[in-house]
């Protein structure tokens, strides 16, 4: 007979407490509620579900594609060639997709592109090109070389073996990055909030202005439902795709680039400068404009809102704080679950455990204020949104940390079993050392994800105590040009510290930057 | 013809091949023989167009061909490991340089290739699912199919085992004089180039130190270095 493990199971039963009752319930409350709005058939809800629908599919498939036209030439450069400051060049084109959503909305505020479907399309160019860039350069680069080769000899110019050979080889990569932009933007609040005006809203949005504006919550959940159904559709059409085209072909262990020669060099220099100029503008106009008019000093003495502006600093750092203190420690009870046994049990624990992260974050708020009323009021504590940010978090904590874990050979737990180590402080002794590193990388994304969230801290916290982005978003929306220039101001202090965080990971090179 | 005259490559400001120079004749099979490192496969690269020669010509039939882009030359390279396209089939690679070319007939010449390496039938197979020596008949295949007026072969039984290695040197062999083609064999082992080739060229670090064929180059090595490579 097998032994019944208990501590195993107390330790499962935090995170397991954890999802179910603040993401699992809250869905299941989103879908009860939702689906009754649809049984009554209000009049006129077929309309607006398709109309706002097409628009949130719409705009997804062309900022997609978009985005692969703008990001191809960087990504040929990168991918093909070896050259001085290439991996700053990398580094320089994920800038924009650290920054919170917030930040990118303001920058091309500060453009002067409000209100308008060019200016949504722009800013989900500028902070996904990182995704095409990274994820496809990383496996051209690794093509062996002399497939391209081979086929110039056999008579292929330049164009046709990028086109018989280079593209459908990389067809992996380029679905990947596709189905990662694709759900970015099909997803996108914050940017589509501040730059959409009253004319154009996505799924996220529409959900965000009925039940926060017009507290129609009923029909806020029947659109979060059609946001499930959007998202699910599209992974499981890329799950599906991923299947249909495997090909087993060998890699290169390294990268096999070559130096750009003649004409090619100035091709190559035309397509790095070009697109970083590109991406910088946004960013060098937010800058420059948040200089004027004492912005700066206004942060600290403007109090026409709860609290100045710069309050929301200390709200965020100390939320950011609370979120990744929780995230880490239940990403790594969560980690040490699924290690722990193998078996159907852990990987569906694994699953659920990345629920989250197909989620959209107004849908985990939204889940939040229509469901955290039972069998408590927990909807005023302030403890909603470090939990919120911990939950979308746990997903990116569990998948730094598991590999690590994994990698541990089994010997290595046993020889410390049969020197008399309880199963406890087998875990302390040898696997939260190796872990700890792990652990590091996922708290430095728990921090910077609770800095820069928006969609889920929109809906649960207190006028009183806003964090940096509500507090932007606020500032962004009251009139008057003093307002705005706090708005560019504080979304520059709010870069600031994001680079400085994700600088410090780096620095400590306890992580990829692009580990998406 | 093909003529190589004093051919220098630098590769990232280092030296591979210096002073080379190289006669194949019509209808010649040729091996250049030496130890790995010594330039081999870059000569063939250059040869090929995907590597610039920093000096030297290289001439066909007389003509420099310095300006004509690899893809435009009409030679055939085997590449060592075989460089076959993992996503298409057997067909499908064989087929790609008659692709290329334009040709209107690619179904019955891919069957006339595969048939001449042994391999009816092949055609709609995966290229994982083939053996070390399937692949390289396919790899043979595929260079010959589009009828190269120059084959290179760079080590084509390099990555197989001993046993494989003794039937398809003759195979190979038998292809290439049915052929009747001009080509340059790559290798670094004595008794394949002889068995492959009409003539030798020895190569050692970046330079032809001798050529003829192996009684000639034994009967009087230029120095003790090649008498000891080649005994």
């Amino acid at each position: 007979m097998r032994r019944i493990r208990w501590g195993w199971l107390a330790v499962a039963a935090v995170p397991t407490f954890f999802i179910g009752y603040f993401f699992v319930y809250p869905l299941a409350r989103i879908l009860v509620l939702g689906l009754s709005e649809l049984s009554i058939g209000a009049s006129g809800l077929e309309a607006r579900l398709l109309r706002v629908g097409w628009f949130t599919l719409w705009q997804a498939v062309v900022s997609t594609i978009l985005t692969f036209v703008v990001a191809a030439p960087l990504t040929w450069a990168v991918s093909s060639y070896r050259f001085k400051g290439r991996r700053l060049a990398m580094a320089m084109a994920t800038v924009p997709f650290v920054l919170p959503t917030v930040v990118v909305g303001t920058a091309f505020v500060a453009l002067g592109w409000r209100d308008s479907i060019g200016a949504i399309l722009a800013a989900h160019v500028f902070f996904n090109v990182a995704v095409v860039v990274r994820t496809v350069s990383t496996l051209w680069s690794r093509i062996d070389p002399r497939l391209h080769e081979a086929a110039r000899v056999l008579g292929g110019s330049e164009w046709e073996v990028f086109k018989s050979i280079t593209l459908p080889l990389l067809r992996p990569a380029l679905a990947a990055a596709a189905s990662i932009v694709f759900l970015f933007t099909f997803t996108s609040f914050g940017v589509v909030l501040i730059l959409g005006g009253f004319r154009y809203a996505t799924l996220e949005v529409e959900i965000y202005r009925q039940a926060v504006t017009l507290f129609d919550l009923p029909l806020a959940a029947t659109l979060a439902i059609v946001q499930l159904l959007g998202v699910s559709a599209a992974l499981y059409a890329y799950s599906r795709y991923q299947e249909r085209t495997a090909v087993a072909w060998t890699l290169e262990r390294g990268t096999n680039l070559k130096r750009p020669r003649g004409r090619t060099r100035f091709v190559v220099a035309a397509a790095v400068v070009g697109t970083l100029g590109a991406l910088a503008v946004p960013l060098t106009v937010l800058v420059g404009r948040s200089l004027g008019q004492n912005a700066y000093r206004s942060l600290l003495t403007d109090d026409r809102v709860v609290g100045t502006p710069i309050s929301s600093v200390w709200n965020s750092l100390a939320f950011a704080l609370g979120a990744t203190v929780l995230a880490t420690l239940i990403g790594i009870m969560a980690a040490a679950v699924i290690t722990g046994r193998s078996g159907s049990l852990s990987r569906w624990f694994d699953l659920t455990l990345m629920l989250p992260l197909g989620t959209s974050a107004v849908t985990i708020g939204f889940g939040f204020i229509i469901a955290l009323d039972w069998p408590v009021d927990l909807r005023a504590t302030t403890w909603l949104v470090p939990i919120a940010h911990a939950l979308v978090a746990v997903p990116f904590v569990v998948r730094s940390t598991v590999p690590t874990l994994r990698s541990v050979p089994a010997a290595t737990r046993e020889a410390a079993a049969v020197l008399g180590a309880s199963p406890f402080r087998v875990w302390r002794e040898i696997d939260l050392p190796i872990v700890s590193r792990a652990a590091l990388v996922g708290a430095g994304f728990a921090f910077v994800i609770s800095l820069g969230e928006f969609g889920a801290t929109s809906f649960v916290a207190r006028p009183g105590l806003a964090t940096i982005p509500t507090m932007i978003f606020r500032l962004l929306t009251r009139p008057g040009a003093t307002s705005f220039g706090m708005a560019m101001a504080l979304s520059v202090v709010l870069a600031l510290i994001t680079a400085a965080v994700v600088m410090a990971m780096d620095r400590a090179r306890i992580g990829e930057l692009g580990a998406f | 013809m093909l003529s190589v005259e004093r051919l220098d490559v630098v590769i990232d400001s280092k030296p591979i091949l210096e002073n080379v120079s190289l006669e194949v004749g019509d209808g010649e099979v040729v091996a250049v023989l030496g130890p790995s490192g010594s330039g081999k496969s870059t000569l063939l690269r250059a040869i090929a167009g995907l590597v610039e020669p920093a000096t030297g010509e290289i001439r066909w039939d007389g003509r420099n061909i310095a300006s004509v882009p690899t893809h435009k030359r009409r030679f055939g390279l085997m590449f060592q490991g075989y460089a076959l396209f993992p996503h298409m089939t057997v067909a499908g690679n064989v087929g790609f340089g008659l692709k290329m070319a334009g040709k209107d007939s690619i179904a019955r010449e891919v069957e006339e290739a595969l048939s001449a390496v042994g391999l009816e039938r092949f055609g709609p197979r995966q290229i994982e699912s083939l053996s070390g020596g399937e692949q390289q008949r396919v790899a043979l295949a595929r260079t010959l199919a589009p009828k190269p007026d120059l084959v290179m072969l760079d080590e084509p039984l390099g990555a197989l085992d001993r046993n494989l290695r003794r039937t398809l040197v003759a195979d190979t062999r038998k292809v290439l004089e049915e052929r009747d083609v001009t080509a340059i064999v790559v290798t670094h082992d004595r008794d394949e180039a002889v068995a492959l080739s009409d003539r030798l060229a020895v190569m050692r670090e970046g330079t032809i130190v001798q050529t003829g064929r192996l009684d000639e180059i034994l009967a009087a090595p230029v120095d003790d270095w090649v008498a000891g490579f080649l005994s």
